[in-house]
């Protein structure tokens, strides 16, 4: 094998990884503070993708410039949600949970198919077929854009986490919900909170993907099982280890594809999946149990 | 009254082609039976046993490939693909269930990794020369009965329906069996039910091999009803939550829950089919019933007839 066509490769791996990590990490900030599967995950992704597609379509608004707008927008969203729907039927089993953001994602899907049909969509900027130079690779600039944006947004979120009061009050819900409470932190609100943060980052990533890639009503599923798989990998839970497991992921589908051809290449994340299920389901970075 | 019903549902699936003899009645009656039957295989384990599942579809698709590759490539009559695809569906659900649970997962990651390996399968059906890759496997129309090609669709009929009430037979039997009794224990509390002395791991791995035949079967039907498959439709998703649909909307770990159901969900989509030609209505309405079912009426609507009962008792 070239050096060059496997480098080249490898940072188109990359450059893939970064744009999961960001789906990635709000789907584990989630599992790590309420502890509840988001199914819904893929789903919210692709609304906050065809929210970027009108605005730029209906009222002219390049995908950076909306990124504020879309990161607000999908937190008053994921914060209502919580607050309307998971967190008044979260009573019980984790199970359940589950099944009711699959409802979820089964409604949000068919109202996209029903109301903009399942055509593909795709949006063009002046940006979208400009090319870089990285290397041995020649990699389009809305993805390289968004591997740098969504690392920075990803540190910044980690920060924030770290840092902040509203990040301590996460943190201590996370870690031990009654003494949140016996302190004074009203749990049910931090709870929708930290929900509504994972939902802000699929609005950035949504304005980060857009430029360079399409949106269907399914388009949801390709990173639901890629965000699953990255954050299973990373240790549910776990920032850094999503960030880590967004790379990698993105460097063995790349890697995979390389290999075993397009087709048969896919295999290369559920393959990962599973292995990581089965033999280290706490993950390369989780506590363990 | 319970003794009745099981004879009584025995004799109206009997009688509906002749009561109701359009083409169209008769297409509405075989959807009806076959979520149910797949509804029902998803049930044994997802209802039964509490494994839920987020990719039967696996077993779906192997069923439906199972025949129609027999078919195809070893000329092997349909009717003996059959109980090839259901020991083929079998096995696939015993080895998912052997790994899986030998791994320990359970609850959400259980649904997780049954997801994966529904995906890993359409990938590999996508990509092999024997399944057709992503062209899929058309059926060469050759109709006769005994090519499991029925010249109507009253044939059709009759063989769906016999596998939806073996299947009804198999909840009924599990309601009534130690087996099933032992699967409702490691519902309930798996830890407790190991503590009684109940091999948990071995009595999961069966419910999933049961399971996964079923489900295959129904596979199977559905390659020869429509003479086509390709991954999509065999592994995809969609299989997997119409499965879960019809079962957790009628009532999980009930037995007449996914015929209810299915029977539900069938009328709705006919019904939003009618009124607009924009995809995804029904499914909307699904979605919403599902979320509603689970917040306010957690065995599903087979519960509304009992409450009716308790109140006249």
């Amino acid at each position: 094998m070239d050096a060059t066509i496997l480098g080249a490769a490898a940072i188109n791996g990359l450059l893939l990884g970064g744009s999961y990590a960001l789906v990635a990490v709000g789907l584990t900030l989630i599992y790590g503070v309420l502890h509840i599967i988001n199914f819904a995950h893929g789903s919210l992704l692709m609304l906050a993708m065809y929210g970027v597609y009108f605005l730029l379509t209906k009222a002219n608004v390049d995908p950076y410039a909306a990124l504020p707008l879309m990161v607000a927008a999908m937190f008053a969203g994921g914060y209502l949600l919580y607050r309307a729907v998971i967190g008044r039927f979260s009573h019980g089993k984790d199970e359940n949970i589950l099944l009711i953001t699959l409802g979820l994602a089964i409604v949000l899907e068919n109202i996209a198919l029903f109301f903009f049909t399942g055509d593909t969509q795709t949006i063009t900027v002046s940006y979208s077929y400009e090319m870089v130079a990285l290397g041995p690779a020649l990699v389009p600039l809305p993805k390289l854009v968004s591997f740098l944006a969504s690392l920075v947004l990803c540190g910044a979120l980690a920060l924030f986490i770290a840092r902040t009061d509203a990040g301590k009050a996460i943190r201590a819900v996370a870690k031990e919900r009654h003494g949140a409470r016996l302190v004074g932190i009203d749990v049910d609100k931090m709870l929708a909170v930290a929900y509504g943060i994972g939902i802000a980052c699929l609005g950035a990533a949504a304005c980060l993907l857009m430029p360079s890639f399409y949106v269907t009503p399914t388009v949801g599923h390709l990173f639901v099982i890629v965000a699953f798989t990255i954050v299973v990998l990373g240790g549910m839970g776990s920032f850094v280890g999503a960030l880590l497991g967004a790379l990698i992921i993105g460097l063995t589908e790349s890697l995979a594809g390389l290999f075993l051809g397009e087709a048969l290449g896919q295999i290369g994340i559920p393959l990962v999946f599973i292995l990581i299920l089965l033999f280290r389901p706490t993950g390369l970075f989780g506590a363990g149990k | 009254m319970n003794r009745l019903l099981p004879l009584g549902l025995i004799l109206l699936v009997a009688v509906y082609p002749f009561i109701f003899d359009s083409n169209f009645a008769i297409n509405f009656g075989i959807l009806v039976l076959f979520f149910a039957l797949i509804g029902q295989s998803w049930n044994i384990a997802g209802g039964f046993a509490g494994q839920l599942s987020f990719g039967h579809a696996a077993f779906f698709g192997i069923g439906a490939y199972c025949s129609t590759i027999l078919q195809l490539r070893f000329g092997v009559n349909p009717w003996l693909g059959l109980p090839a695809s259901v020991a083929g569906g079998a096995l696939a659900g015993a080895l998912i269930a052997l790994l899986s649970f030998r791994a320990g997962l359970r609850g959400s990651y259980f649904a997780l990794i049954t997801l994966a390996f529904a995906e890993a399968f359409r990938i590999i059906a996508n990509s092999l020369a024997i399944t057709g890759g992503g062209v899929g496997l058309l059926i060469p129309m050759q109709r006769s009965a005994a090519n499991f090609q029925f010249p109507s669709r009253i044939g059709f009929y009759y063989v769906i329906a016999a596998l939806a009430v073996l299947s009804i037979a198999v909840a009924l039997w599990l309601k009534r069996s130690r087996f099933g009794a032992r699967l409702a224990a490691i519902r309930e509390n798996e830890d407790a039910a190991r503590a009684l002395g109940i091999d948990t791991f071995r009595e999961k791995v069966k419910v999933m091999a049961l399971s996964g035949g079923m489900c295959a079967a129904g596979g199977t039907f559905y390659a020869q009803y429509y003479l086509y498959i390709d991954p999509a439709v065999a592994f995809g998703v969609d299989k997997s939550v119409e499965m879960l649909l019809v079962t957790m909307i009628g009532g999980a770990g009930t037995v007449y829950g996914p015929l209810i159901g299915s029977l539900l969900l069938t009328l709705v989509g006919e019904v939003t089919r009618n009124l607009t030609e924009a995809q995804g209505l029904s499914l909307i309405i699904y979605g919403c019933l599902l979320v509603v079912i689970i917040g306010f009426l957690p065995n599903g609507l087979v519960e509304l007839f009992r409450m009716r009962r308790r109140r006249r008792a």
